[in-house]
């Protein structure tokens, strides 16, 4: 498959135009990691955008006294990686493969250009990335509602 | 009505607050039930709640399974019932799951925390007639890993290739390699054909409202996602007036509805 064919195939992507898909293919290549390859650190400057059709990928962080906490996982039809767009570009988390994955990887100095040369690709863009956030949002508001708690219990969150 | 008398024969510890009761008549046994039917348990001297069967509705016998949360005065008495005790049973009572809607169709179940249970006779019900449904998807939800219900039916469905199976943890603990997220994470993602799916969804309402939303945005139609309604019963039988949802008695036209009738009820707020 082609990597147009492969970006046309991303649901998140759904809202562009063939030409901003041969755009987006240009600064786009296929990566592969072995589980335990590390994508990014948290606290680096955030480079990178990940597509990931195959495996899962963990979003971690460092936490004091209890090593590397797992935040969320990401797998196939969901993107990791959104940090580049806003100053000042760190990762916030890190990222880990954690099964053999397969994902396009994005260059995001390349996407971050067009989109600032041409905000007819920037918009769609953005509102790519704004739906992935939402998305990533509304399942995080969900777990902090604790609902599969013991309604006997104390709460483990403060809602 | 009253209760036939049954006697705990089997009793299985599922996670810290949940346990399998095997329960066997003592005389006259309840009728068979469907997936998605509940009875009325009898605590003697503490009270009587509405617990969904979650047995093997292909074996044929008079015992039933039913498993148990622990969360009050009732469910902590049933929880705690050794092999020995005699429980009241009333039922089967309430609209199933009605897994013949699905004939044909991919089949996907969903279920969160011990949401699992009622669920269970439904994925034992397509594994025994595997030939009547297309595709058999499973998605899971637990808080942490242990306490995922049925944790060693799991693993027997994780390894079989006619059913795919995803697990979600709210917050994942030492060895876990597997996923963390909300239910709807693996919903928006999996590979559906919206409209040859029929979903059955079991979970606190919240979870269950999010999951029929996220199907909906998917392409599945309203009423092809069905849902387990949850309110405190006392008659079971559609007298008391009890477990009134809008114009639903819950204990008769449901618990399963589907969400095409459920999605505006579950919005009125209980007062
Ligand atoms: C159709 C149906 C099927 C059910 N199936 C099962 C089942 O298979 N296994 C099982 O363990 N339970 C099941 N339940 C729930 C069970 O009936 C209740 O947990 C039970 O009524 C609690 O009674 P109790 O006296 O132990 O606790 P109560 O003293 O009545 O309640 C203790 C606390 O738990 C809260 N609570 C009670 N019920 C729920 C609930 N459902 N969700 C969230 N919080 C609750 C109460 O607000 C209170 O804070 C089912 C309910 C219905 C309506
Ligand atoms: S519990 Fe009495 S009417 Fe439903």
């Amino acid at each position: 498959m082609s990597m147009f064919d492969q970006l046309s195939a991303f649901a998140l992507l759904s809202g562009m135009s063939p030409t901003h898909i041969a755009v987006l293919s240009s600064a786009a290549k296929e990566v592969s990691f072995a589980a335990g390859d590390r994508l990014f650190h948290e606290g680096a400057p955030a480079k990178g955008c990940w597509l990931v059709q195959r495996g899962c990928v963990a979003v971690d962080a460092a936490v004091p006294g209890r090593g590397s906490v797992v935040v969320q996982t990401v797998g196939p039809g969901e993107v990791v990686g959104w940090s580049w767009l806003i100053t000042p570009a760190r990762w916030h988390f890190g990222a880990i493969a954690v099964a053999p994955t397969v994902a396009i990887e994005l260059d995001t100095d390349q996407l971050k250009a067009f989109a600032e040369h041409d905000s007819s690709f920037g918009y769609p863009i953005a509102v790519a990335l704004l739906t992935m956030v939402l998305d990533r949002l509304q399942t995080t508001r969900a777990r902090l509602l604790d609902l599969y708690r013991n309604p006997a219990d104390t709460p483990m969150s403060p809602l | 009505m009253l209760p036939a008398r049954y006697v705990v024969t089997g009793r299985t510890v599922e996670t810290a607050d949940s346990v399998t009761l095997r329960l066997e008549p003592l005389e006259r046994p309840i009728p068979r039930f469907q997936p998605g039917q509940f009875t009325m348990l009898y605590a003697r001297g503490v009270g009587e709640i509405a617990v969904s069967i979650s047995g093997d509705p292909s074996v044929v016998d008079s015992a039933l399974t039913q498993t148990v949360r622990a969360v009050g005065a009732v469910s902590r008495a049933l929880h705690d019932a050794k092999p020995g005790t005699v429980v009241g049973v009333r039922g089967p009572y309430g609209v199933g799951w009605q897994p013949s809607l699905a004939w044909e169709r991919d089949v996907l179940v969903v279920a969160g925390g011990v949401g699992l249970a009622p669920l269970r006779p439904v994925v034992l019900t397509v594994l025994a007639q595997r030939w009547r449904y297309r595709r058999l998807i499973v998605v899971a939800g637990a808080r942490t890993p242990r306490e995922f219900l049925y944790s060693d039916e799991l693993k027997w469905w994780s390894s079989r290739d006619d059913l795919a199976l995803e697990l979600t943890v709210d917050h994942a603990a030492d060895g876990w390699t597997g996923q963390v997220g909300f239910v709807t994470q693996p919903l928006a993602r999996l590979p559906l054909d919206p409209a040859a799916t029929t979903a059955f969804v079991c979970g606190p309402e919240p979870m269950m409202r999010f999951s029929a939303e996220t199907l909906l945005r998917r392409g599945v139609p309203a009423d092809r996602i069905r849902i387990s309604l949850e309110r405190n019963m006392k008659c079971g039988i559609g007298q008391c007036g009890h477990c009134q949802l809008g114009p639903l008695l819950v204990c008769r036209d449901g618990p399963v509805v589907d969400y095409a009738r459920a999605a505006e009820l579950l919005s009125v707020r209980e007062l």
